[in-house]
């Protein structure tokens, strides 16, 4: 069979190490030993394919799927998803999820004293079209208070989750908006060194999408790992 | 390269919300082809403290060793009614189960056979990106010689094999240590 063309290794510093002690539930759940570098077989290169059937049609709009419409500024997120080398990520799944104006989720173990709102499931997902693009309808998520240290508040945020075409392409992170005061004080949102790396989980306001008397527009793209030019088969051999 | 990969974040405590319509422990459906399992476990943390809010994802090939994805170029059946992916979050007392078939051996690019594994990608709040890992099958021939298995230290390589439910063939208990001595071994590619 043929060669292994194997997606690259993230650049030093732009992804989270997995004990980061500003984050207290880090401490407990972060790997002690170093983890074991393999080479990618098909089984790291493959991975669940997705596609129409798996997803409900409107299931991208966040505002319409209860009787009344939700509390909260009406926002339009969209953006891109593509690999590193800048191609457009056709057909792929993205899921997100996301607290209520209120900063409260509809979910059990949310201890947040703030409302829940009826009309506000906070549950979104969607394809990518054939050009790489996505595109959600929903409410500018509050800002919420948490038990990790003294007065803690989590910027306001949404939850992204992606699988590309790759067992190894797998993403999930989380958008912020530009401006939050709260992101500075934040030890999710710095935990990844990179400055740079960092500061492209912030979307940008966008004139484009903003929807007179109706949305603001933000923007987020989105970038799953690419893949290295040279057959893993030789690399591989060269390292041992 | 033009870009860089978007950074990670953790999944937090409250994904269930975006993910839970994918959830699936019945991987195999009852039209796959293969030898039935059932693996089932606890996640537990560096204090042995159980871990309510991980979410386990599979994946794996078919019982004839092949992926359902258009990059396995291996010359093996498909099996249509197979798709070899799981969602299983973790319950209260950390404990997950799911159901699948023990998938066939896979090959290496030069032709050497990899022993049947499942890959597991773990996501849980105080994770701050997934960690992988595997799972293969005890007393599997082809673990003496599976290249991935051979990287891992010998003591360590039992916290990726099943283990054997004492009553029931075809039952399997795996738990995932974070920490401490029986420390998972976790992966890097």
């Amino acid at each position: 069979m043929g060669l292994i063309l194997p997606y690259r290794e993230f650049s030093p510093g732009t992804q989270p190490n997995y004990l980061h002690s500003p984050y207290v539930s880090s401490l407990r759940r972060s790997p002690t030993k170093p983890l074991v570098h393999i080479p990618q077989t098909l089984s790291e290169i493959t991975g669940p394919s997705w596609g129409a059937k798996d997803v409900v049609a409107g299931a991208c709009d966040l505002t319409n799927r209860h009787s009344g419409s939700p509390i909260g500024p009406r926002i339009v997120v969209s953006g891109s998803v593509m690999d590193e080398d800048g191609r457009p990520l056709t057909n792929t799944l993205v899921e997100m999820w996301q607290a209520n104006a209120a900063g409260r989720y509809l979910h059990r173990s949310d201890q947040n004293s703030a409302p829940l709102d009826p009309n506000f499931t906070g549950e979104g997902h969607t394809l990518t079209d054939s050009q790489g693009r996505y595109r959600f309808v929903t409410i500018r998520p509050g800002e919420y208070p948490w038990g990790n240290h003294h007065n803690a508040w989590r910027p306001a945020h949404i939850h992204f989750s992606l699988f590309g075409p790759a067992f190894a392409t797998r993403l999930v992170t989380q958008m912020y908006f530009p401006g939050d005061p709260l992101l500075a004080f934040d030890p999710i949102f710095n935990c990844t060194a990179d400055e740079e790396a960092r500061n492209r989980l912030i979307s940008r306001f966008d004139w484009e999408t903003t929807l007179p008397r109706e949305s603001l527009g933000y923007h987020f793209d989105i970038v799953l790992r690419g893949r290295n030019a040279t057959p893993m088969e030789d690399a591989d051999r060269h390292q041992e | 390269m033009k870009l860089r990969a978007t950074t990670w974040q953790t999944v937090g405590p409250f994904f269930s919300i975006g993910m839970k319509h994918r959830y699936l422990a019945d991987i195999a459906g009852t039209d796959s082809a293969g030898e039935r399992i059932a693996v089932a476990g606890r996640v537990l943390d560096g204090d042995e403290a159980p871990i309510s809010d991980a979410v386990l994802e599979i994946w794996q090939a078919n019982t004839y060793g092949k992926y359902a994805h258009s990059e396995d170029a291996q010359d093996k059946p498909l099996d249509p009614a197979f798709l070899g992916h799981g969602r299983i979050p973790t319950q209260r007392d950390g404990a997950f189960a799911f159901t699948t078939i023990k998938p066939g051996s896979v090959d290496l690019p030069d032709g050497r056979p990899q022993a049947p594994h499942l890959v597991v990608g773990l996501m849980m709040r105080g994770l701050l990106r997934r960690l992988t890992t595997r799972i293969y099958f005890p007393g599997d021939p082809l673990n003496e010689s599976d290249e991935i298995l051979q990287r891992v230290e010998p003591a360590r390589r039992k916290t990726l094999l099943l283990a054997p439910h004492v009553a029931r063939t075809g039952r399997f208990l795996w738990d995932v240590h974070m920490q401490g001595e029986s420390e998972t071994v976790f992966f890097d590619f």
